[in-house]
């Protein structure tokens, strides 16, 4: 079979990457992808941490159609009946280079899909990718309907799925308690509105968190992302969590719920709805990364549970830019070896553990095991909406001292065992 | 002020193919007690027909999420992604 050099399935961040690289170093490189274009099947929360990933594609970075860089961070606690909410801003995050910008990936990706092609990558949308070709042992190309394309080296990037991984037998079939399931919304203002509604200056953004009972005890959490002209609102909820509550509730009237709380309704309030999207989230962290590389194929971004959520912090873009590069980097010095043996692929993971993408993975290992404490997801937001309610609500009889109240309420619910076992557990991140 | 999610679900651009990509094995649905397909689905397209007995997927309104074949551990659900041209196309994301 007549070979190219490299296929890549997937046009996401760690697929353009990896395309934009592999063409940018003078190889034949196809990129297939399923949508109408690339950022077509693409959903982020989200926000993109810019520090990580500028020194792999500096002019990507620079240059990328972003939506507003962020310089405001926003948290909302939430019990049943009220929420308390706090933000950080930073002047520092008001000076270029910016530390993390929204995104809107549809924008975006098919941006860098134009950027690719301009190095000379052939990027094919409408195709999807059905089955790997195997040569003695080796993975030699893929099929896409009754069309066969080989390849010296195929760099899998078909998202947080991958049935390609699985398919070359580099991951065991995913586990509920893996991943968590997110819900987005888009709604549209303009963008004077926004800047005044969240306290911006022109271009400026802000990124809000929010926790409690909004995800009635189940792990997880709600996001709102300022975007140019539009917020990005969401919910993320572990699947194991929403599928052992007996049906309870539906995640999307899990999503009404949230978006009708007055804390949430005061952002969105006149802004018209244009989408509603869904996406997975690998949630395990480095335990549930497969092997990385076979013979002729690299795995990277989301298809390799490359994510890291720390609950104020939830990255994936990063890594999947970053593994896209040195899975091309790998692939061309493989290509120019001409040894695509899994022994020479293998140098992808060297490049991984040098570079941030492993070590964070690994530092970052007990990240869910300690987020999945049920109780950062109930009591503590109690606490803190109760307190408060108290030091705030003057009643009729005469008012506690505010340290008696606020010990009656810590004993209530945080003067106990279990805290100190959090804590305990806490350590480990 | 609430809105439903079929509401929600037709502001997005969707391509419909006329074969289904998700499937089921009924056997094994049957024998299922959580179906924790209907919980977890982001567009709920799933539900349980009370008179044949048998699970329906509203396979139309897909987000492509993969949330449902990740929650059957009994491994009824078939999924694959729409074949090319087709499916949901996301022009926000």
């Amino acid at each position: 079979m007549d070979k190219i050099d490299a296929i890549v399935v997937g046009g996401g961040l760690a697929g353009l990457s990896a395309a934009y690289r592999l063409a940018d170093a003078g190889k034949q490189v196809i990129l297939l992808e399923r949508g109408d274009a690339p950022g077509s099947k693409n959903v982020t929360g989200g926000r993109i941490y810019t520090g990580p990933v500028r020194k792999y594609l500096p002019e990507i970075i620079d240059s990328a159609p972003f939506e507003r860089h962020v310089v405001k961070e926003m948290i909302t606690v939430l019990d049943e009946k009220g929420g308390f909410q706090f933000e950080y801003g930073s002047e520092k995050w008001k000076s270029e280079p910016y530390m993390s910008y929204t995104v809107l990936r549809a924008k975006f990706d098919s941006w860098f899909a134009d950027q690719a092609a301009q190095k000379g990558a052939f990027i094919i949308p409408k195709k999807k990718v059905d089955e790997l070709l195997w040569e003695d042992g080796r993975v030699a190309g893929i099929r896409s309907g009754e069309e066969e394309i080989g390849a010296h080296i195929v760099i899998a990037a078909d998202g947080a799925l991958s049935f390609l991984a699985q398919k070359a037998g580099l991951r065991p079939p995913h586990k509920p308690e893996s991943f968590a399931v997110a819900m987005k919304e888009v709604y549209q203002l303009d963008e004077k509105t926004i800047e005044d509604r969240f306290g911006l200056g022109p271009g400026e953004g802000a990124a809000g968190l929010f926790m409690g009972s909004i995800t009635r005890g189940m792990f997880g959490g709600g996001f709102l992302y300022t975007n140019r002209d539009t917020l990005s609102l969401g919910l993320v909820v572990g699947i194991d969590a929403l599928g052992k509550q007996g049906g309870a509730i539906a995640a999307p009237d899990l999503m009404e719920e949230f978006n009708g709380r007055p804390e949430v309704r005061r952002w969105i309030r006149g802004g018209e709805l244009k989408e509603y999207s869904a996406h997975l989230i690998s949630e395990a962290g480095i335990g549930a990364v497969p092997k990385l590389y076979t013979g002729g194929m690299l795995v990277a971004g989301d298809a390799a549970g490359f994510a890291l959520n720390l609950g104020l912090t939830v990255r994936g873009m990063e890594f999947a830019i970053a593994t896209g590069v040195m899975a091309a980097d790998t692939a061309v010095e493989a290509l120019e070896q001409n040894d695509l043996s899994e022994g020479c692929l293998s140098g992808y993971e060297k490049k991984l553990r040098e570079s941030f993408v492993l070590p964070d993975m690994e530092t970052f290992r007990h990240s869910r095991d300690v987020l999945d404490r049920q109780r950062f997801f109930t009591v503590y937001p109690k606490f803190i909406c109760e307190l408060f309610d108290e030091l705030f609500t003057v009643g009729d009889g005469p008012k506690k001292g505010l340290y008696r109240t606020a010990k009656a309420v810590a004993k209530k619910y945080v003067l106990n065992m279990e805290t100190v076992k959090d804590l305990m557990a806490a350590r480990k991140v | 002020m609430t809105m439903k999610v079929e509401e929600k679900i037709a502001l997005n651009a969707i391509k419909n193919d006329k074969k289904s990509h998700i499937l089921f094995d009924q056997s094994i649905c049957a024998g299922c007690k959580e179906r924790m397909c209907i919980a977890v689905c982001p567009a709920h397209l799933y539900s349980l027909n009370e008179e044949t007995g048998e699970m329906v997927v509203e396979y139309a309104g897909c987000l492509e999420c993969g949330t449902c074949v990740i929650a059957c551990i009994y491994g009824s659900i078939t999924w694959d992604y729409p074949g090319g041209e087709y499916g949901v196309q996301y022009r926000y994301g």
